[in-house]
């Protein structure tokens, strides 16, 4: 005879997978038709995010983050590859019966019902008794700073009002999941740049996995716990933003996240000499392309030490921007190079428009990909 | 001046409303209270008796009328809206061939398109004929004079201005909030009824007046299909202007008509008011 289950009973079906990963993607790949010829969105996505992380899907337009966020909350179905929510197969569940929420680009608040009745529905479908109802949607909104708002219509509100009225609807439902996309893309930078901080505390309040979409790299990398960096519905890199940053896997991420210079050429007992100077790449022969962040680079008037990579150029653009100065070196072999300098003790410049400069920057700072 | 130019600017249209509506309904205002026939000519006698009569005589036809016209909606709305809403949503980048096929009947007249109809269902046409000839229907099996061939009628000719204001209301719903419902645990069927029914009501209140006013009026269905059994409020008020030549009686019940029409629709906008109906949806 079948026992009674007590409330608070695991799932009946077991994990497929004993992890504590709350989503993962194996092999996924979505395909469309469009005008009689298939297009592949998604290419062959594999991503594991663990429980409780906060986790970014970044790249340009057109990549395909959208259409993986979409599969993740089942509005789309793959064409190949499994998706697991927490162990469990949903690769064939509708979104309604998966455990994650999702805020949408553009809100997609229901226009006719109160904040209160927007925030409310999920726990109304879900059978939630009445007094329950109530309780969440008060603490909910008090989260969100909407308290003393719930009659209001969404059209009432200013944009970053509804952003947080579409927060609180998915966080309401306490899911295990919450899927953003681009969900600060409508909003001004200051209040995108308060949001940011907002969803960081919220997030770390709730305690929930977030998986963000974004083609920000400045949101991501302040963001994220970890971010995937897609391009042509591939990922080409998946780490940490720090990991991403200094050490950025292919040229398509360095380029992509914040400034960087690409230096090329055959380097030969792991030095590659570059238009009377050199860069240091221990270890390496062959051609190598090496990128260097313009804060790693120290710019001088004397020739520095021969422990470093070294390149001697010409300041072509000197741009005072607040914190810090800007440089454009330009080469001996005409490729320019982009320097960042403190403004730590005082206002000056070290070097002019047209001065001869030197470049340096430490061995570690160079990171060198190819051969 | 410049507080003026507005009202200005107005002006073409009051007068439009002046001259076409106001003039013709003072007229025949005035024209329901005199006696009198077309050969000695009419006076202004204040005969509010002519309502009465009127009334007295045509009330069946009055009550049929609204009950045809009201169901004749009804099935409107029933063909209609799933229309509208396949149209809308299922119509991708075809949805203006669709429309245009849907007015494409408005190309030929109201009355021949409805005469057409006449030919088809008649006893012995192409349609009764042939099942009759099939053995499928019995031989003194009937269309035409019927109830139900009026309101068939009816509903085939106003169906499109049900479809229409549904369409452009539906049109307007973003089909993301439907997968924002569905992503909150809400089934299609809770989406639809909870999300998308709710946002149409505009349209449905719109097809609803669009079309019963006109078919509870309308003279020509019941004349070229009702036989002689089904007479409507429309033909009457016909028959004693052309025929009888009895102006106020007509006039009377032209009145009559429009002021029934006139409290149902102000009642039917309270009951069901669009603001209303949203808010009932979100409960
Ligand atoms: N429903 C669809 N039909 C056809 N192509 C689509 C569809 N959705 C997305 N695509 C294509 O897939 C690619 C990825 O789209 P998307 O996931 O929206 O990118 P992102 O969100 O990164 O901007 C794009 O080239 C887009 O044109
Ligand atoms: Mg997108």
């Amino acid at each position: 005879m079948a026992e009674q289950s007590p409330p608070h009973t695991p799932p009946q079906t077991p994990p497929d997978t004993p992890t504590d990963s709350a989503i993962e993607l194996e092999g996924v790949v979505k395909e469309y038709v469009s005008h009689g010829e298939v297009v592949q969105a998604v290419k062959g996505v594999t991503l594991d995010i663990a429980e409780g992380e906060f986790f970014s899907l970044l790249g340009p337009s057109g990549c395909g983050k959208t259409t993986t966020m979409r599969m993740i909350a089942g509005f789309e179905e793959p064409s190949k590859g499994v998706i697991r929510l927490h162990g469990r197969d949903v690769t064939d569940v509708p979104p309604n019966k998966r455990d994650v929420n999702m805020v949408f680009q553009s809100y997609a608040l229901f226009p006719h019902m109160s904040v209160w009745d927007n925030v409310a529905f999920g726990l109304k479908q879900k059978k939630t008794p009445q007094d329950e109802i109530k309780r969440r949607v008060e603490e909910m909104l008090a989260i969100v700073d909407l308290t003393g708002r719930e009659k209001r219509r969404p059209r009432e509100m200013s944009g970053g009002q509804q952003q947080r009225v579409a927060l609180a609807r998915a966080l309401v439902n306490r899911p295990r999941a919450l899927l953003l996309d681009e969900p600060l893309g409508a909003l001004d930078l200051k209040l995108r740049q308060a949001m940011q901080l907002e969803l960081k505390r919220i997030q770390r309040e709730v305690g929930i996995t977030f998986v963000y979409v974004t083609h920000d790299q400045n949101e991501a990398l302040t963001m994220s716990d970890r971010i995937a960096v897609m391009k042509d519905g591939l990922i080409e890199q998946l780490a940490p933003p720090r990991e991403i940053y200094e050490r950025p896997a292919t040229t398509f991420v360095a380029g992509f996240i914040g400034t960087s210079n690409l230096l090329s050429g055959t380097a030969t007992g792991g030095v590659l000499k570059l238009g009377g100077g050199r860069v240091l790449v221990p270890g390496r022969e062959g051609e190598v392309a090496v990128t260097v962040r313009p804060e790693k680079i120290t710019l001088t008037t004397q020739e520095p030490a021969s422990d470093v990579s070294a390149l001697p150029g010409t300041v072509s653009e000197v741009v005072y921007l607040g914190t810090y100065n800007s440089y454009a070196v330009k080469l001996a072999d005409g490729a320019e190079i982009t320097v960042f300098e403190q403004n730590a003790h005082d206002a000056t410049v070290t070097a002019e428009r047209g001065d001869s400069v030197w470049l340096s920057w430490q061995a570690q700072h160079s990171y060198v990909m190819g051969s | 001046m410049r507080r003026l130019t507005p009202y200005l600017l107005a002006l073409p249209s009051w007068m439009w409303l002046a001259i076409f509506l106001v003039v013709p309904l003072a007229a025949m205002a005035s024209v329901s209270l005199q006696t009198g026939n077309v050969i000695d000519g009419f006076v202004m006698t204040f005969s509010f008796s002519n309502y009465g009569d009127a009334l007295g005589t045509y009330s069946t036809q009055l009550v049929r009328s609204l009950g045809y016209g009201a169901t004749a909606t009804a099935a409107m709305l029933l063909i209609g809206y799933p229309v509208a809403y396949w149209i809308a949503f299922k119509g991708g980048n075809r949805k203006s061939v669709y429309l245009f096929l849907l007015l494409l009947p408005f190309f030929v007249s109201f009355v021949l398109r409805t005469i057409s109809w006449g030919f088809l269902l008649a006893d012995d046409g192409i349609l009764l004929g042939t099942l009759k000839g099939w053995g499928v229907l019995s031989a003194d099996f009937h269309v035409l004079a019927t109830s139900f061939a009026v309101i068939a009628g009816l509903t085939y000719n106003w169906l499109p201005f049900m479809i229409l204001p549904i369409y452009v209301s539906l049109e307007r719903v973003d089909p993301r909030l439907v997968e924002a419902a569905q992503d909150l645990y809400a089934s299609r069927g809770t989406a639809f009824r909870k999300v998308v029914l709710p946002l149409s009501l505009p349209g449905v209140f719109a097809g609803v007046l669009m079309t019963f006013v006109p078919a509870t009026a309308d003279p020509v269905n019941a004349q070229v299909l009702g036989g002689t059994g089904n007479t409507m409020i429309g033909n009457i008020i016909q028959t004693e202007y052309l025929v009888n030549n009895d102006y106020p009686t007509a006039s009377a019940l032209s009145f009559t008509l429009m002021a029934v029409l006139l409290v149902g629709i102000f009642v039917y906008a309270r009951v069901l008011g669009t603001d209303n109906v949203l808010e009932a949806a979100a409960r």
